[in-house]
């Protein structure tokens, strides 16, 4: 069951994929830019959890509510520090590229140099190492089923990803929020003329977007029991701006689908040619789907983008 | 001594202490050249790590292998990289935007973690050591090579072709119109951007003892976009001054000790929030000066669109 247990993980990593870069969907779907601070946010989010539960002892249960809050309003930085000035100003679209990279380096500099005495040793004291949250943060129990191994960790991140999935993709149809949000993505001036607060809206689609990656992050950094400085640079960032592509940028649907597509791409590579050459695989085959089917896996409509 | 008052007072002194820098800077500049010719095209292409990989790779294989001098090694990868340029722009400059800068990145991924990571003659990911490296000596040729690029830059934005890539870039479909090829147009500038880039790496590695993939990544595609958008891209200058104030500015502020990288990316964010053109540019009337909520649209959008061909 080799075959099996791999295709599994995949399954499980795909879903946190999907999750992050449904991030990135959002952000760029309204806002028409990519948003390189969405892994620190992935980064930071698990960084809160981990901090609550190891330095200050609050359950789990409470500590990963109070990331994504967390990482929700450093969606607010985000759109306050290096989006919204932008937009005033009319700068340039490649210009919210540099500012979000901007703050990206920022946020993982803070971390990388905060250790046990200096002004964030209430969030991190380990500096650019890497740590896991202690033992017994979660009931490591462990379920089999037709020969494969189901951690509780990764059911539970199965769970919450598919749920969070459906009931974003309900917020953006059938919510009046998410009604705003199209009208945004559609055409700002517009919409603005209708009486939406473009803003606002825009305020809280970064922080939404912010929140899932918080949340992707702390489901990562348990599942796979690794919090670092560079865990959104490294595992996500680009994974997830793979998978935008894959499912076609803007499509909530083929985001997810991108993410799990992601996943098994890495999962089968892994299989047949090694660890080595699985990201690689992963890159040729995106490689190859822009260059013969650009528009992505889901990316068949044009108006309808968020 | 601070570095500013060295670098008046003592160049001497301060080029004997900091050769490693001044050779970075100038790399880094070529990069910023290389990756400039396609953003002058209007093109957001970041395969310029994966094209500097392979001018540095070739180069030291040819010499390991081979013993090959370095100026036939340099063209050897130069010619290489001219040649995957044309084989992958061909495919992909029909895309726009974020997929083609993607599509670019996943090109200098799939070379690394696919080839270079697996193939015995890159030494499968554990680094090349390089013994012909010439670490002080190779700083005049980086330098006479930067003022060369940078003049071919400069007067290539007068000619013909220069003025095509800008009437590319302000509006696709208009420069078609004025019988300009675009795609003839866009693949040249992707394949000089290529070939200046497997010679900034080539140089770099001569540079250096080691060759490690490590160098090629993401993280070198993005640092160098970040070079050329900061500086400005309405000219050649702005990329050189760009790269050469963003490599010195850790060995400038080392009064900010742990605190460094920080200051990089505040400073980031300052240039590009109140320099949005870059440092280098002149204000611009033309460009709309939206106001909160209204932002200019993109030329380029995603979608379909953004896959049509010229």
């Amino acid at each position: 069951m080799v075959i099996g247990q791999q295709l599994l993980d995949g399954v499980f990593i795909g879903s946190i994929y999907a999750l992050f870069a449904l991030g990135y969907t959002l952000v760029f779907g309204v806002l028409d830019i990519v948003n390189l601070a969405h892994s620190a946010v992935f980064m930071l989010g698990a960084v809160f959890a981990y901090s609550l539960v190891a330095l200050h002892g609050v359950p789990f249960g409470l500590a990963a509510p109070v990331g994504v809050v967390a990482a929700a309003l450093l969606g607010a930085v985000i759109e306050f520090a290096a989006l919204r000035p932008l937009r005033r100003r009319g700068a340039p679209p490649i210009a919210p590229l540099v500012s979000t990279i901007g703050l990206a380096l920022i946020a993982v500099a803070l971390i990388e140099q905060a250790r046990g005495t200096g002004p964030l040793s209430w969030l991190w004291r380990d500096g650019a190492n890497s740590v896991s949250f202690p033992a017994g943060t979660v009931p490591q129990t462990t379920y089999h089923l037709a020969g494969l191994i189901l951690p509780l960790p990764k059911v539970i991140t199965l769970l919450v990803s598919v749920g969070l999935m459906f009931a974003l993709a309900y917020i953006v149809r059938r919510t009046q929020s998410g009604r705003a949000m199209r009208a945004v993505a559609e055409n700002p001036g517009a919409a603005a003329l209708l009486g939406v607060d473009v803003n606002r809206v825009i305020l809280v689609t970064v922080m939404g977007a912010s929140a899932l990656a918080g949340l992707a992050g702390i489901l990562f950094a348990v599942a796979i029991s690794d919090v670092s400085p560079y865990i959104g640079r490294d595992e996500v960032e680009l994974r997830g701006l793979a998978v935008i592509v894959l499912g076609g940028m803007g499509s909530i649907p083929g985001t997810i689908l991108g993410g799990y597509a992601l996943g098994l791409i890495e999962a089968l590579a892994l299989l047949a040619f090694g660890s080595n050459a699985r990201v690689g695989i992963a890159f040729a085959a995106l490689f190859l789907m822009l260059v013969l089917r650009p528009q992505g896996l889901l990316g068949s409509r044009l108006t309808e983008r968020v | 001594m601070g570095f500013f008052t060295q670098l008046v007072t003592d160049p001497g002194g301060f080029y004997r202490g900091h050769e490693l820098l001044v050779a970075q800077c100038g790399i880094n500049a070529m990069l910023a050249v290389s990756i400039w010719f396609t953003l002058y095209s209007g093109q957001l292409a970041l395969a310029t790590a994966g094209f500097m990989a392979i001018g540095g790779y070739t180069s030291v294989v040819l010499a390991i292998h081979g013993h090959v001098p370095l100026p036939v090694g340099t063209l050897a990868g130069c010619v290489l990289a001219a040649l995957a340029g044309v084989a992958i722009g061909l495919p992909v400059l029909r895309l726009r935007g974020v997929f083609l800068a993607i599509a670019t990145i996943a090109f200098g991924e799939a070379l690394r973690f696919g080839l270079i990571l697996n193939l015995p003659l890159t030494g499968r990911g554990q680094g090349l050591t390089n013994l012909d490296a010439d670490p002080t000596g190779g700083i005049l040729p980086v330098w006479i090579s930067v003022s060369v690029l940078g003049y071919l830059g400069w007067s290539i934005t007068r000619t013909r072709l220069g003025h095509a890539w800008a009437a590319i870039r302000e509006d696709e479909l208009a420069a078609a119109a004025a019988a300009i090829h675009v795609r003839a147009h866009k693949l040249a500038a992707f394949v000089i951007g290529a070939v200046i880039a497997a010679y900034a790496g080539a140089l770099d590695a001569h540079l250096n003892f080691f060759v490690d993939p490590t160098e090629y990544g993401f993280d070198r595609a993005v640092q160098v976009l970040v070079f050329a958008v900061l500086g400005g891209i309405g000219s050649v200058a702005g990329p050189i001054v760009g790269a050469v104030g963003l490599t010195a500015l850790p060995e400038a502020a080392r009064w900010a000790s742990d605190y460094r990288e920080v200051l990089y990316g505040v400073i980031l964010m300052l240039v590009v929030v109140f320099r949005p053109q870059g440092l280098v540019a002149r204000r611009r009337g033309t460009r709309p000066r939206g106001r909160a909520g209204r932002r200019p649209r993109p030329r380029s959008r995603g979608g379909p669109a953004a896959a049509r061909t010229d």
